[in-house]
């Protein structure tokens, strides 16, 4: 990072400049941060003021928009399984697109170059438009015995299962998580694969303690990808998981949004926070392998 | 181990890589394989290690076909021009990599690994990762890591070229130790001439994928067949003119609009009476003569590369014919300057100029 800062052969007004630039910018995004903390302990707010029933500021601060930690229990139910749907998707994702991406950077198949042109395509494909059809999938998986929904843990993989949730967006995420793999196995060079042959190594054992060592990073970086995209995705399971308070916790915050009777934003708030906190934490200690997936690079190694 | 190429081939499409390619490597030989960047040199070596799937022809090793044996089942060792160490391995875990995969015991691994590090002079990195290593410090570790599994093969991928010249010696030198020690059947790619003559026991020079030649290195310097063999062994490289071989008053004389050389009649009847012939003269066998001593030839300086032991002296014999000679450095010739010139015209080499092939050798 400081080398970069040093290479844009900024002087330092024009970086000061630049900073500051770039924090008005960010401004309104950070005040919107803040005002759902705020908001998430007091009663009612002016702007980013608490203020209690009369009106009086820096008043009518509060825990009871909290109180869903220990009112309601679906909150609990609803964390695992919004954990369970992204850990199960990490590592779905990542196993697949570090084994497919091997294949498609080493090894030379018929149909490898359409392969690879029919993943960028469903990659930008917009799922919305699949939403219908994986519908009639998920129906018909459901008919299969015991897989279908019979499971512990995940309940099956066909409609109305956390299962079918974790299996479509695996399917729907593995077109990006395997070019990118793919664009990591091509940046190791040949000899050391072929060295690792002749030393007496099958393809699969060159592939586990070769070449995925050496993508760590990589795969590190993947992986936190698709953990963050699990736990906060909404449209999936929201689509085909009929209750909304029982699924994850983003179908659970939608299912405050009460049509009928009055929101309570600041509890609203609250909930959005409890999801964003293990997030936020992550990305704090895991950002620099997020940036490795920019850069591309292992820079470094060992 | 006996290693046998026969009518190898490897095509890329198009790309002819390697062209029929026989050759017989004899148990314990160190054979280089030499030719220009692109001839097909890493191919052959990568087909033979089992990297490659020959298009056609077969690999034999002690008679047995090897084409489908997967290369964990070839035991051959190899070392690659980028050293291919295993970045995220400590030096011990790349000695003992291959070790491991035939579950040899711990302590015995132990054991070798400290006696090739011992070998190696690299005792003391065992605990460093390669990235921690200088360019020689890692070929080092290459090279154990190729010979610790006690190869029946061992095959080198222009392994020094990424060294300094300093360095590049003491390897060259080391490698040639170790192979005559260990006796092991060797195949060496390098685009070095230099490499070639001093290592091997027998070169294979190869061009655009074709054998040109396999002999020793005496042979290819004294007997070359092709005038690409000519050209290419030896350094500085063989100096070549259009000439036509003429008989007169019992001489044979190799003629041209700026010279008239009396040639080795031995040499010269086989040149003779074919009309314009290639004539090769190696730098080394042309010098100066001394004061009273006759001449072959008046030449006028019209270069002076300082090569440090000697001076490398393009000279121009009449209008158009150019020859490269050593000269002493201590007789400070300048361009423009006349000189006399001595061949030795018993080593000059006719080629015709249309198949290239020697007219002396065959
Ligand atoms: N994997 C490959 N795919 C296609 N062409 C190749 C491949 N490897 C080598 N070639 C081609 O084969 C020829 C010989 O290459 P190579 O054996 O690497 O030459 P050298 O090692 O003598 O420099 C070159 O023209 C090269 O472009
Ligand atoms: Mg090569």
């Amino acid at each position: 990072m400081d080398e970069g800062a040093l290479r844009t052969g900024l002087r330092p007004r024009q970086m000061y400049f630049l900073m500051f630039l770039m924090t008005l910018l960010t401004l309104p995004i950070v005040v919107g941060y803040l005002w759902i903390f705020i908001s998430t302990f007091s009663r009612r707010t002016h702007g980013l003021i608490p203020v209690d029933i009369e009106g009086r500021p820096f008043r009518g601060l509060t825990l009871e928009n909290w109180s869903f930690l220990w009112q309601d229990p679906n909150i609990w139910k609803v964390t695992l399984n919004s954990l369970i749907l992204a850990l199960g998707l990490t590592v779905g994702v990542v196993l697949i697109s570090a084994m497919a991406g091997y294949a498609l950077s080493r090894i030379r198949f018929p149909g490898r170059k359409g392969f690879l042109a029919l993943t960028l395509i469903l990659h930008a494909f917009p799922s919305v438009t699949l939403l219908i059809s994986i519908y009639f999938v998920l129906r018909w998986l459901a008919r299969i015995p015991v897989v279908g929904r019979g499971l512990p843990l995940i309940g099956g993989i066909g409609y109305n299962t956390l299962g079918g949730v974790i299996l479509v967006m695996v399917s729907l995420q593995l077109p990006l998580g395997i070019w990118l793999m793919k664009g990591f196995f091509d940046q190791i060079p040949w000899d050391v694969e072929r060295a690792a042959l002749i030393d007496g190594a099958s393809r699969f054992l060159v592939w586990r303690k070769i070449l995925l060592p050496q993508i760590k990073p990589g795969i590190a970086a993947l992986s936190i990808f698709t953990f963050i995209a699990g736990w906060n995705e909404f449209l999936i399971p929201y689509t085909y998981m009929t209750q909304q308070e029982k699924s994850t916790i983003a179908t659970y915050i939608n299912s405050l949004l009460s049509e009928t009777a009055p929101v309570n934003y600041s509890q609203v708030a609250a909930v959005g926070l409890f999801q964003l906190l293990p997030v936020l934490l992550f990305f704090v200690f895991t950002q620099e392998y997020l940036l490795s997936i920019f850069s591309g690079g292992m820079k470094g190694g060992a | 181990m006996e290693v046998h190429l026969e009518h190898l081939t490897k095509r890329w499409g198009k790309v002819v890589a390697v062209d029929d390619l026989n050759l017989e490597i004899r148990s314990g030989e160190f054979v280089a394989l030499l030719g220009p960047s692109g001839c097909g040199k890493t191919t052959t070596l990568l087909m033979i290690a089992g990297i490659y799937k020959p298009t056609s022809g077969y690999i034999r090793f002690d008679g047995r076909v090897v084409n489908k044996v997967p290369p964990k089942d070839r035991n051959v060792g190899m070392v690659f021009q980028s050293y291919a160490l295993y970045p995220h391995m400590t030096v011990y875990e790349n000695l003992t990599f291959p070790l491991k995969l035939k579950k040899v015991p711990e302590e015995e691994q132990r054991r070798k690994a400290r006696r090739i590090a011992e070998m190696m002079g690299i005792g003391h990195l065992l605990d460093r990762y390669p990235a921690q290593l200088s360019g020689g410090q890692q070929q080092r570790v290459a090279l154990g890591r190729a010979l610790i599994k006690e190869p029946a093969l061992l095959l080198f991928d222009e392994p020094l070229s990424n060294l300094d010249a300093r360095l590049r010696l003491t390897m060259r030198a080391e490698i040639k130790r170790l192979q005559m020690e260990l006796g092991i059947t060797s195949i060496y790619v390098t685009h070095d001439q230099v490499e070639a003559m001093t290592l091997a026991d027998r070169i294979a020079v190869m061009r655009e994928g074709r054998l040109q030649a396999f002999a020793t290195p005496e042979e290819l310097y004294e007997r070359p067949r092709t005038l690409f063999v000519a050209g290419f062994i030896g350094n500085p490289p063989m100096n070549f003119t259009q000439v036509e071989v003429i008989q007169q008053d019992g001489q044979y004389l190799a003629v041209n609009p700026d010279m008239r050389l009396a040639v080795d009649p031995d040499r010269g009847s086989r040149a003779a009476g074919r009309g314009r012939v290639i004539m090769g003269i190696r730098p080394e066998h042309i010098t100066l003569a001394r004061d009273g001593e006759p001449a072959h030839l008046e030449a006028e300086v019209y270069l002076v590369e300082p090569l440090g032991r000697d001076d490398l002296i393009n000279a121009r014999v009449g209008k158009e014919t150019h020859l490269h000679f050593l000269a002493d450095p201590a007789l400070k010739l300048r361009i423009g300057d006349r000189v006399r010139l001595r061949v030795d015209t018993s080593r000059v080499q006719f080629f015709d100029p249309e198949t290239e092939q020697s007219l002396l050798w065959s």
